[in-house]
């Protein structure tokens, strides 16, 4: 058994939340330079190109790239043969304050939803925890903004409703988020599993990186088949039309039940945030 | 850039009525701040037939809770939220003399009209592009609300802040005419 100390914890998650937050990938900055090759639009084109230089302006300067610094999601993977000494949730809470706090990101939680006031400090997380082989803890934290968030959804179809059916649905599902989720969008669908499983692999999907395609050749294609669909819509970025509406989509799969048929679509902006540290 | 058109804020009938679905606008001069929060209280005041903490004859509201300031900067990154948050309030807000708004994402019929009565304009500014646009604005007040957090009303500085106009006081609608143009 390995002892990992929880402070390790805490500034680990810290640092994780404000590089999220400042520092956009370069899958999804070579991502805006593909599509500025290959957008129509003028007015596309000059929005891509306002969005390298936000991320190169929020790089330089150590700032957030939104305003919007997200719901803080942190995915736990964690080895069988290691042990966090201290309480690992607090530890992941404390490192979302600090880092919040510390990186003059946005704090965007109420308490309560419905008779709640702001938290202050963004926390509590949300925490998704899986055990893995090994004695390594490896933390994802992928701020996630409203915006985008709101787009999303979850639909109990029927089997017969198949392949087609779920492209059907992802395109319908972009097509009604229109400009709202920011365009050019990152698109998460989970097929698959229980009502409240399929959103989770849908939010999973959203922590591939821009162009990483489904190990199994069916579901590559099928993504490459939607992004296809998609930039076919004329959305554009910023819902202004043109070619560019999404960036990428990522697809999750889980066994079903024999009567069951869940979908779900998580939208993600072009800010998709995420990074890892493994300790 | 496509070539834009300079105005300054606040703005007169005339600047609106110059303006048409997809011109590029640098906008100059003072804004307003404020989100749903806020809105729902100028609303409730606007109701009552009392006075509100801003004018808003002329002006421009900016769909906008910025990011915390770090030492050393005037605002924190300050991109637009989607507007349609604020739809139930904005014709009320456009009846009191509300010019201009500033925000992402569709608007709905009833505000579209009401910036066809009143005269009005929608601009959207790059969602996400926040530390982009905070370059922008040269200074910062809190003028109402300041219990709201980065909810407050804030009145802004701005200086050729880059939007681009989404809805006219004509009843054109950006989002309707450029996914038909650029539809496959
Ligand atoms: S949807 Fe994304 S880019 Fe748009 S405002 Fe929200 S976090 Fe920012």
């Amino acid at each position: 058994m390995r002892e990992v100390s929880s402070q390790v914890i805490v500034d680990t998650v810290a640092r994780l939340c404000m590089e999220a937050n400042y520092y956009l990938g370069d899958d999804v900055i070579k991502a805006f330079e593909q599509g500025l090759q290959k957008e129509e639009s003028p007015t596309g084109k000059d929005i891509l190109n306002q969005l390298l230089k936000n991320a190169q302006i929020a790089k330089n300067e150590n700032i957030p790239i939104c305003q919007d610094c997200g719901f803080a999601v942190v995915f736990l993977d964690l080895g069988t043969d290691a042990c966090v000494k201290g309480n690992i949730i607090e530890a992941v809470n404390e490192g979302v304050r600090k880092g919040y706090t510390e990186g003059y990101l946005r704090k965007s939680i109420v308490s309560d939803p419905i008779r709640g006031k702001n938290t202050g400090d963004n926390t509590p997380a949300i925490i998704h925890t899986t055990f893995i082989p090994g004695d390594k803890i490896k933390i994802t934290v992928a701020p996630k903004g409203g915006g985008s968030e709101n787009m999303s959804e979850v639909r109990m179809g029927k089997p017969a409703d198949g392949i087609e059916g779920v492209k059907t649905f992802v395109i319908d599902r972009v097509l009604r988020s229109s400009a709202n989720p920011c365009p050019p969008i990152v698109v998460g669908v989970g097929i698959g599993g229980t009502f409240e499983y399929v959103a989770f692999l849908a939010k999973k999907a959203l922590l591939r990186n821009v162009g990483e395609r489904h190990p199994d050749p069916f579901y590559a294609d099928v993504e490459k088949e939607l992004l296809q669909s998609i930039n076919n819509l004329g959305i554009g970025p910023m819902g202004l039309g043109g070619r560019i509406t999404a960036l990428d989509v990522f697809i999750e799969t889980h066994p079903r039940h024999i009567a069951s048929f869940p979908v779900a679509v998580n939208i993600n902006c072009h800010v998709a945030r995420h990074k890892s540290a493994v300790i | 850039m496509t070539d834009a058109i300079r105005i300054k804020a606040p703005l007169t009938d005339d600047d609106v009525l110059k303006l048409k679905i997809g011109d590029s606008v640098l906008i100059t001069g003072k804004i307003y701040t404020a989100r749903d929060a806020a809105h729902k209280r100028l609303f409730e005041l606007a109701q009552k037939g009392e006075k509100l903490p801003i004018e808003l004859k002329g002006n421009v509201i900016y769909y906008a809770g910025p990011a915390p300031t770090k030492p050393g900067y005037i605002i924190g990154p300050a991109g637009p939220t989607t507007s349609g948050r604020c739809d139930p309030y904005t014709p009320t807000l456009l009846a009191h003399g509300l010019k201009g708004m500033i925000g992402k994402g569709v608007r709905s019929k009833e505000v579209r009209d009401a910036m066809q009565k009143y005269k009005a304009v929608y601009f959207t500014a790059t969602g996400g592009a926040a530390a982009l646009i905070s370059k922008n604005i040269k200074a910062v007040k809190i003028v109402a609300y300041e219990d709201l957090g980065p909810e407050a009303i804030r009145e802004l500085e701005v200086d050729n802040f880059p939007v681009i106009v989404a809805n006219d006081a004509f009843g054109g609608d950006l989002y309707q005419e450029g996914i038909k143009k650029y539809k496959r």
